[in-house]
């Protein structure tokens, strides 16, 4: 197991490596001036070259790229802003934690409900609540989550009062903002859910199960799901790619500020040691997600936690 | 009727039906079927027969929907399963009525460990502690010829004939007093189907369990069961004592049976094959439904079903041909009782 | 010929697809959609960018069926033209990723080893940064604009492609026939167009339908964020960005460009959904 996860981790550093890379050059044809764009129209052509020396900008993109990874490797040194000139690494830490929050809160309401709702979808097919539930997961698939966002602000902050429409510090805040960005794949999760539970419930081995006189609630809940989760984990795993995504679209419609809004704020401004540290960060959380998958998939699946040892 | 004491499982006029997209299919169609205690019965007959519904419907496991059971009955025990309620139909699967199914390969649940599939079944239908259960789950994989050692182990790590050990395992765990035994060698090599037929045939004297056995291979009846019922079309045609049945076969259909086994002994070069194929079970014929393909069909064949008549004790024939030198006309309630003895 | 010859497993698709209410639903309205689009001038009772600041934050009238926006525009008028937009980006981008991705694809199945590993490695890297993001910071470093935009979309889209494409070359490239074209000495080029490419069409077009639904939600988003189409071009999600302002007192400027969204992205996943059943019922997602 511990060969397993170390071989993994390691394989994490190429896919990193990969992702910065790909943004360095970009960024590298990116239009706009940042120089220009941080000490305005103005500026001196001497204090314009003196900034890019500063930041390396006049440097080719290899060597660029070279001195990035160099001081985030050894001195844990992302650069500093251009705009606000704190370090990167204080910007990210402010507001990574809370994009984590809004994703990992949003990812477990989507799993914990859509499988409850598959679950019983599954169980009851062609029921009202079955067909009721596929219309709407239908539209929870089918609504920009931006659409939605704004819906339920409508709703629940303009018209009833009942929550407040931006922000993220209590839960009355997180509400919304949970559900919006939960939304898509909660119906995803549900649909999966059902599909899945439905090719397990027939399978010769539930019918076992039954022949032993198990209880119909075991029968599901032990025997069906586990065997149903399989698939359904990889959705999962990828639906909270998705969200990571999501976030940045969420945080904009929500006044939220996290990681995500700050990484469009900066591309918007040329604020390149920003937009690297975020999408490095993004990347990494991705990266683990994924290491996270193949953990559960192994506790799922005998079949894998046999081959792993 | 003091038969039904010793009877522990008697069924009669069994309907079961399911409901499908091209109409409804007469699985079941008026099955009567005994066994007495410690008895192994061969329930013999082609694919689609509705050897498993009448193995499922004992069960009470009929899928629902799209299956039914649309009438009869099934006393187990002297007690009618269908009059009982979920909660105590749960006691007594597993617990007294066990299944083996048939194929091991997708019988047992693939994420669970063996050990914890068996002990299962134990901690069900046992007043036990999980270590004792577990115990239990090994010593049984110990008396099915498996290493208890392997407990621990998944599905996935073993091969199909120990998976049907493990299968057989779980089924006699809590000692039914009766086991359903549904091709339980189908889906294996035949070196192995001769493997588990004598654990099947060891285990059956040390438990004493009455069991049926679902098979379409004569000879694999031959070697486990007392008696045989040739079942067609939802019925059954022929119900004997495995030496008289095998000696003397009564009905036209259990005739072209044994006729289609190759015989070794002699240079043939066409196999004996029964002409046209099974009625369609969404339209059964009228009459006896072995009529379409009997040589020996006459108009008297195509009215009313024919009744189960004792050719010589204990071997019951449904065939009209009977109708004249067996019991002659009986009343349902005689027939019954006859056709049970 | 090839036509010809996928004529039969075309029609068998289409009965089956014509047995889905919903399919044919999402069909119905896909095929509005592009008539709205392709007759927006006719269509559209005003033009899209005539500003009228007296008659601006009009509530949906006889005049305005859906009101009229912050610039006193006609919103029926804007959402009307902006079909235009987003199914062109939609269908552009998904054609700019099938043939990328599906070209990347198919080579990493048909060849494997050295060739397959880079190709692949590469649309990892791509695949584990989300997509949004990604299609942002394109978006950013080619700058605002239609033809942009649909660049950004379809380079976002094209690892999927890819792997499907190499997923479904790879099921094909061991078979017989494959062989024998090779025995009968036909080019590697001519292979893949001719003999794989027909062969893996289904999970192809099943992609498609889907991948331009999120085509045109990831364009409306960028648009939303502000690195999409700039005004006073409508787009959907750009309208909605435009709107979100006024919530409180006009929703009508939200509700109607956001159903707009809507109802196109329900559609192609009906059709979608529908062509996955009838092409292949056995096919997951």
């Amino acid at each position: 197991m511990t060969r397993f996860l170390l071989r993994r981790i390691l394989a994490m550093i190429p896919v990193c490596l990969g992702v910065t890379f790909l943004l360095f050059s970009l960024l590298y044809v990116t239009p706009g001036d940042p120089a220009r764009l941080v000490l305005g129209e103005e500026a001196t052509e001497e204090s314009l070259q003196e900034f890019r020396r500063e930041h390396y900008l006049d440097r080719p993109l290899l060597t660029r790229y070279g001195l990035f990874i160099y001081n985030t490797v050894v001195h844990q040194d992302m650069g500093r802003s251009y705009m606000t000139r704190r370090p990167v690494t204080g910007e990210i830490a402010n507001t990574f934690p809370v994009t984590l929050n809004l994703a990992s809160g949003s990812i477990v309401l989507a799993t914990v409900m859509g499988l409850a709702f598959g679950i019983i979808c599954a169980v009851k097919q062609y029921s009202i609540f079955d067909n009721i539930t596929m219309v709407i997961a239908m539209l929870g698939i089918s609504t920009p989550l931006f659409y939605l966002g704004i819906l339920l602000i409508l709703w629940f902050s303009v018209q009833l009062q009942w929550v407040p429409s931006s922000g993220f510090d209590s839960l009355s805040q997180r509400l919304l903002p949970w559900i919006t960005l939960s939304a898509t794949s909660m119906s995803i999760i549900t649909r999966m859910t059902r599909s899945s539970m439905l090719e397990v419930i027939r399978s010769d081995y539930v019918r076992t199960a039954r022949a032993k006189g198990q209880t119909e609630r075991v029968v599901i809940l032990k025997h069906a799901l586990r065997n149903a989760l399989i698939p359904i984990i990889t959705i999962v795993g990828i639906q909270f790619g998705h969200l990571l995504g999501g976030a940045i679209l969420t945080e904009s419609v929500f006044s939220i500020p996290g990681m995500g809004r700050l990484a469009v704020d900066a591309i918007k401004a040329r604020d390149y040691p920003i937009v690297q540290g975020a999408v490095l960060y993004i990347a990494m959380a991705y990266v683990v997600i994924n290491l996270l998958v193949d953990l559960l998939y192994a506790w799922v699946d005998p079949k894998l936690r046999t081959q792993c040892r | 009727m003091d038969q039904q004491r010793e009877h522990i499982l008697d069924i009669r006029d069994l309907r079961v039906q399911y409901h499908t997209d091209t109409g409804l299919v007469k699985a079941v169609e008026g099955l009567n079927l005994s066994l007495a205690r410690g008895e192994t019965l061969g329930l013999v007959g082609e694919t689609g027969a509705g050897k498993t519904t009448t193995a499922l419907a004992i069960m009470q496991l009929i899928a629902s929907p799209p299956g039914r059971i649309a009438g009869g009955s099934i006393f187990f025990e002297g007690e009618d399963m269908l009059a009982k309620s979920e909660e105590e139909k749960r006691h007594i699967r597993g617990g007294k009525i066990a299944m083996i199914f048939q194929d091991p390969m997708t019988s047992l649940n693939p994420v669970l460990s063996v050990q914890e599939q068996i002990a299962e079944m134990i901690r069900l239908h046992q007043k036990v502690t999980d270590k004792e259960a577990l115990e239990k789950a090994r010593d049984m994989l110990g008396l099915v010829g498996l290493r208890p050692e392997r407990g621990p182990d998944y599905p996935h790590q073993f091969s199909g004939g120990m998976k049907q050990r493990v299968v057989i395992a779980i089924a006699l765990a809590c000692s039914p007093r009766l086991l359903i035994a549904d091709e339980p060698t189908t889906a294996l090599d035949v070196t192995i189907q001769a493997q588990i037929l004598e654990l099947m045939q060891q285990l059956k004297q040390h438990f004493n369990t009455a069991t049926i056995l679902i098979s379409h291979d004569l000879g694999v009846v031959a070697q486990l069961c007392d008696s045989v019922a040739i079942m067609y079309a939802g019925r059954i045609l022929e119900k004997a004592d495995a030496k008289s049945l095998y000696a003397n076969p009564q009905h036209p259909y259990t005739q072209g049976l044994f006729n289609s086994i190759p015989d070794m002994t002699k240079n043939v070069t066409r196999l004996n094959t029964i002409a046209g194929l099974p009625p369609d079970p969404t339209e059964l014929p009228p009459g006896c439904c072995f009529a379409p393909r009997c040589a020996h069909a006459s108009g008297a064949c195509s009215e009313g079903s024919p009744r189960m008549v004792e050719y010589k004790p204990g071997h019951f024939v449904a065939c009209s041909r009977m109708n004249g030198n067996g019991g002659g006309a009986l009343g349902p309630a005689e027939e019954r009782g006859q056709a049970h003895g | 010929m090839a036509l010809l010859q996928k004529n039969s497993n075309m029609y068998l698709t289409l009965v089956r697809l014509r047995r889905n209410r919903l399919a044919i639903l999402g069909l119905l309205i896909m095929g509005a959609l592009i008539l709205i689009a392709i007759f927006a001038p006719w269509l559209a009772p005003y033009d899209f960018a005539t500003q009228d600041l007296i008659s601006a934050f009009e509530t949906p009238s006889w005049e305005h069926p859906l009101g009229t926006d912050d610039f006193g525009r006609d919103i029926l008028s804007r959402i009307i033209y902006g079909a235009r937009v987003s199914l062109q980006v939609g269908v552009l981008a998904v054609f700019i990723a099938m043939v990328s991705g599906g070209t990347l694809g198919a080579i990493a199945g048909y060849y494997g080893g050295r060739i397959d590993g880079v190709i692949m490695r590469v649309m990892d890297v791509l695949l584990s940064i989300p997509q949004i993001l990604l299609a942002i910071a394109i978006a950013a470093a080619l700058g605002p604009g239609l033809l942009n935009l649909t660049i950004a979309v379809g380079i976002a889209a094209l690892p999927t492609f890819a792997r499907v494409v190499r997923g479904a070359v790879l099921s094909i490239v061991g078979q017989e026939y494959i062989e024998a074209a090779h025995c009968m000495g036909a080019s590697d080029a001519w292979i893949i167009i001719r003999h794989i490419l027909p062969n893996c069409s289904a999970p192809i077009i099943v992609q498609s339908t889907l991948r331009v639904a999120q085509a045109i939600l990831a364009a409306a988003a960028l648009s939303f964020l502000g690195l999409g189409i700039q005004p006073p071009f409508p787009e959907w999600g750009g309208m909605l960005s435009g709107a979100r302002g006024y919530v409180r007192d006009y929703a009508y400027m939200t509700i109607f460009p956001g159903l707009a969204i809507m109802i196109t992205i329900m559609a192609l996943n009906f059709l979608g959904d529908g062509l996955r059943d009838a092409m292949d019922p056995k096919m997951k997602r």
